[in-house]
């Protein structure tokens, strides 16, 4: 297998684009990477988009043609490949793509994510989201995202330490390092008593707990190492990719409180990189509820099963501690346009090694990581990067 | 100059507080009043319609100022809750102000803003002289889905303004219009509620097309917030219209008196002219008055308006003769869900 590196990142602003379409989100994503790595578009070999639910969003399938046509490649005839795993979709494309260019298959890749949320709404939204989880055991009889993860969030307060601050505080600091990146939805610091005194969603999870229902589109390009310095500088080398895969309902977890699927993940992700937790200088996490990112912390193995909440009270995690996490704002500030947040967390990744992630970056960072989860952790996406 | 001749409101006496609403359907009082702004809203009597309140209010105008009913030679009724979706509310209150049969009348709709439009029509036919008086109604028995977001301020009431040239208490000095075809809030033919795109009603809805008429009209007035002493926005909750004054650069002081809805909730059509009305209620000769409704589909009206010295003049017009708003709003009459059902024919009934 080939070295593979990121060479073109672009994603974005993060929102709700009433005025802006499906096609016209990733196009411009696709134009922001594809300039990013100084490249020609009859240059890509292939193109793998992550999307969850156009067919219900916006009720429009076949996405992998869709896209390369709006990308004026339908002349190329190239391979264009649509990847779902609902939320992890983009984490999986970015996979794919890397997956084609270390196999010899490809040399230049396009991974794109997109998900256009707001033209349906909430209960539609709410409906299509639930068809991540087990339609015929969980949608069906009446569960819904936010209704499991206050599941999770229960049985894990209830056997580890965690404090309803210290959940918070979770959302507290993604909303701070989402005050400091130009793409997210939410640009506003906010404090415990705006968490605390929100609105509650599914008991312990309040409205600030929860990640919004964004438009968005995320794209980065993917080359061999050895020819990335030809198109970049600073090209990115994708130390380890990793996938794994746990029963799709809650409920037939061995323990619902550790996403084994993040461990597995994980454990396969610093194996292939050859290197150890301590190594890591920032993650981001899939914190679609603040109870996850709790969750990810832990199973991704950066401190033992019921210590994260008190780490990240005590700022280990914050934009200036040992282990920032989520310092894009995460899902829950900068948004979660489901099928690019995948894409959107490698392209922060790629931000904060090449030093150009502004207000928000984080002195000397060497080594990062990416955690992408699909429904309640059925799917869970890892990666790791690093400076070359 | 063209301007109003005189004007009434009408308010049902029965009110339900939004915490009594949020408690049927287990959601968080404080929530929902915090978030809209609204305390409680009126509903109709048993017996209260569109066409009844229409009726109401173009009564208290006339005992305001006795005019010559064969004078009144337009009636239009807003309304997005007409008794009959083909037969004219506006014939029905034509009837019993006995101002029929030589007059034009129509039934109009445009979500919340059909009663100001049907004032820009009575406007162009006085201007034009067609007619000597014309009577522009927004009237609702608002309608709101059980459980939807829209019930916490779905309430009823109206206001009538009569147009003409002939001593008019208040000169509408100008008035513009602002609209585009923009899907925030419909209901198709045969629905019962209206649906509505929840946050898209916002920005994309209400904002956009209130600031694109009352920018236009301060731009073709050549006037700046500071020259008017009172100003009134459709008011579908508290917040959109203090958010958007503040926006414009208009004071809460300016938008205080017309500002009805925490005690009556968005009686739809009616919602601005009620504003104007309870603004009228105190306004002194020489005040200037700016009204921007707004309606879903959507679009807004706006208006500029100088009050003359005919307000106090009683030889004319006398302003105690009927109830102002503030006094409508007076000793209300609480009820609970179950009446609040009743009345507003939610209960399925045996005939």
């Amino acid at each position: 297998m080939r070295d593979v590196a990121v060479i073109g990142v672009g994603c974005t602003n993060f929102g709700e684009w009433w005025d802006r379409s499906f096609r016209n989100l990733f196009v411009e994503a696709g134009v922001m990477a594809i300039e990013d790595a100084n490249l020609a578009g009859e240059q890509i070999d292939a193109m793998y988009v992550g999307n969850m639910s156009a067919g219900r969003f916006i009720e429009q399938e076949h996405i992998g043609a869709l896209i390369a046509d709006y990308s004026g490649l339908a002349t190329q005839n190239i391979p264009a490949t649509r990847v779902e795993a609902a939320c992890a979709s983009g984490g999986l494309a970015f996979r794919e793509a890397v997956i084609a260019v270390a196999s010899g298959m490809a040399n230049i890749a396009v991974a794109a994510g997109v998900e256009k949320m707001t033209d349906v709404d909430t209960s539609l939204s709410t409906d299509a989201l639930a068809a991540a989880a087990d339609r015929e055991w969980e949608g069906f009889v009446g569960a819904t995202f936010p209704g499991l993860y206050a599941m999770i969030a229960k049985d894990y307060m209830h056997r580890y330490p965690l404090t309803r601050e210290q959940l918070a505080q979770v959302a507290i600091k993604n909303h701070y390092n989402g005050a400091r990146n130009p793409i997210a939805q939410f640009q506003k610091e906010i404090n415990l008593d705006t968490v605390l005194k929100s609105t509650m969603v599914a008991d312990p999870l309040r409205l600030f707990d929860c990640s919004p229902i964004t438009d968005g589109a995320a794209a980065v390009v993917v080359a061999p190492l050895e020819m990335a310095k030809k198109f970049t500088d600073t090209p990115i080398k994708v130390l380890a990719t990793a996938q794994a895969s746990d029963t799709i309902a809650l409920h037939d977890r061995r323990d619902i409180s550790t996403l084994d699927a993040t461990v597995a993940a994980g454990n396969r992700a610093f194996k292939m990189a050859g290197i150890e937790r301590k190594d890591i200088d920032f993650v981001e996490v899939h914190d679609c509820f603040t109870i996850a990112e709790i969750c990810a912390i832990e199973d991704l193995g950066f401190c033992k099963k019921g210590e994260a909440g008190r780490l990240t009270m005590e700022g280990y995690t914050a934009l200036d501690g040992k282990l920032p996490v989520n310092t894009s704002g995460g899902l829950k500030a900068c948004g979660h346009p489901v099928g690019a947040t995948g894409i959107k967390q490698v392209c922060e990744a790629v931000l904060q090694l090449r030093g150009e992630a502004g207000k928000r970056q984080i002195n000397g960072a060497e080594i990062g990581m990416t955690q992408n989860v699909g429904g309640t952790g059925a799917t869970v996406a890892a990666h790791i990067f690093g400076r070359t | 100059m063209v301007g109003i001749i005189t004007y009434g409101a009408y308010i049902p006496r029965y009110r339900i507080k939004l915490e009594e609403i949020a408690r049927v359907w287990g959601d968080n009082a404080t929530d929902i009043t915090g978030g809209l702004g609204v305390r409680e809203k009126s509903l109709p009597d048993m017996d209260e319609d569109t066409a009844t309140i229409a009726v109401e209010a173009v009564r208290n105008a006339l005992l305001r100022r006795n005019l010559d009913r064969s004078a009144i030679g337009a009636i239009y009724v807003g309304s997005e809750s007409h008794p009959y979706a083909v037969k004219p509310t506006a014939a029905t209150v034509g009837a019993a102000i006995m101002a029929t049969p030589v007059m034009t009348a129509a039934d109009y709709e445009f979500a919340c803003k059909a009663g100001t439009a049907a004032m820009q029509t009575c406007m162009g036919l006085v201007g034009s002289g067609m007619v000597k008086y014309g009577v522009a109604i927004g009237s609702d028995v608002a309608q709101g889905a059980p459980g939807d977001a829209l019930e916490y301020t779905a309430a009823a009431g109206g206001a009538a303004i009569v147009i003409g040239n002939d001593d008019p208490i208040a000169e509408i000095n100008r008035t513009c219009s602002f609209t585009t075809d923009t899907p925030d809030f419909w209901r198709r033919e045969g629905q019962a509620y209206p649906r509505h795109g929840g946050r898209f009603t916002g920005d994309p809805g209400y904002f956009k097309h209130v600031q694109g008429a009352a920018t236009m009209m301060l731009e073709q007035a050549g006037t700046k917030p500071s020259d008017y002493d009172y100003a009134i926005f459709h008011q579908p909750n508290a917040k959109f219209p203090q958010r958007v004054a503040g926006m414009l650069g208009f004071t809460k002081e300016q938008i205080a008196p017309g500002l009805v809805v925490p005690r009556l909730g968005n009686t739809y059509s009616g919602a601005s002219m009620v504003g104007l009305a309870a603004t009228l209620d105190i306004a002194k000769p020489g005040d200037r008055i700016f009204v921007t409704s707004f309606g879903s589909g959507a679009g807004s009206d706006a208006f500029d308006i100088t009050v003359t010295d005919r307000i106090l003049d009683e030889a004319v017009f006398n302003r105690g003769a009927a109830p102002s708003v503030e006094q409508l709003l007076a000793n209300p009459i609480y009820v609970d869900y179950a009446r609040y059902a009743k009345h507003k024919g939610k209960i399925m009934v045996q005939k």
